[in-house]
């Protein structure tokens, strides 16, 4: 394959992909996708949030799982960050603590795919964070 | 925060935060002067004076889930400590920008560190807003504008493996060109 090194080369790349898939129109239908978010303000970072999220689009990618993942900010639990907002279509969030690459696994198969609730949790009534 | 990149990720949650719809990122290498400059500006709601002394203070902050606001006193820290200066510029309703200039040889200086993730990831949860990256080394620029890669892109996603793997290749085959990995 010849390096990709412009704009114009990325072209390529996406007429392949447009040709092998159909496209799925993430945004019409927000509200039937698993919502995660990862949070991503400084506590969130230090603790290697942005590995947590490389891991959770790769992985949700990787299963064929129609997912929106996204950064927000600071919850409040800076103890335990990294932390993890998962919406299920038609539930409350719930956030998770110390999601790390072994917590994300374990939250993807077992919240994510069956949906049965596992520790790690943070336990308080939680709203999801507005900005 | 151990990279550049980190510290990017970091202050951009500010420009987000302050509904920007351009950021620039833009880092200068200048080996004459043995300087590494980094200036994160965005057109977002800008800080009062008041609001503008005090963002750099740790036990400042805007948010109401915690106390502390570490971002830019982090980054100040680490750009004194690698024998630099830190600016803040803000006017309101016109946006801010922040300058954390390094002394490009000094030991303490962070590496860039994985700048594509950063920028792919950002732009992924953000892609109302318009990020662009631009490097600057002795051996030539490079610069990538979401803009033109969400044109391209005509609605195909950004979470598509191929699609990420593209663009973050090309970044890093970029930078590689300009010696700018660094």
């Amino acid at each position: 394959m010849t390096k990709i090194k412009s704009v114009a080369d990325l072209r390529k790349i996406k007429e392949e992909v447009q040709s092998k898939i159909k496209l799925r129109e993430n945004s019409d239908h927000a509200e039937q996708l698993v919502q995660v978010k990862v949070g991503m303000a400084t506590c969130g970072i230090a603790s290697g949030a942005k590995e947590t999220m490389k891991y959770f689009v790769e992985e949700l990618e990787q299963q064929a799982i129609d997912a929106v993942v996204t950064q927000t900010g600071c919850m409040g639990y800076c103890y335990a960050e990294p932390t993890v907002e998962i919406t299920l279509p038609g539930k409350d969030p719930v956030v998770f603590g110390y999601v790390n690459k072994d917590k994300a696994q374990e939250i993807i198969d077992v919240y994510i795919k069956r949906g049965e609730l596992i520790d790690g949790v943070i336990p308080i009534t939680f709203k999801t964070i507005d900005e | 925060m151990k990279t550049i990149s980190e510290h990017v990720l970091d202050i951009v949650q500010n420009s987000v935060r302050a509904k920007a719809t351009l950021i620039e990122i833009i880092v200068e290498e200048d080996k004459i002067n043995d300087l590494y400059s980094l200036i994160i500006k965005d057109n977002g709601c800008g800080m009062s004076s008041e609001i503008l002394k005090q963002a750099t203070n740790p036990f400042f902050t805007s948010r109401k889930t915690r106390k502390v606001g570490l971002g830019l006193a982090l980054l100040k820290q680490n750009a004194e400590n690698a024998g630099g200066f830190f600016s803040l510029k803000s006017q309101e309703g016109e946006g801010t920008t922040v300058q954390a200039v390094f002394q490009l040889s000094n030991i303490d200086r962070p590496p860039l560190g994985d700048i594509w993730d950063t920028w792919f990831y950002t732009l992924l949860s953000n892609t109302h807003i318009r990020l662009i990256y631009r490097h600057q080394t002795i051996f030539g620029n490079f610069e990538i504008d979401s803009k033109e890669v969400l044109n391209m892109l005509e609605g195909v996603s950004l979470q598509q493996k191929e699609v990420k793997e593209a663009v973050i290749e090309l970044i890093i085959n970029n930078l590689k060109e300009i010696k700018g990995l660094k």
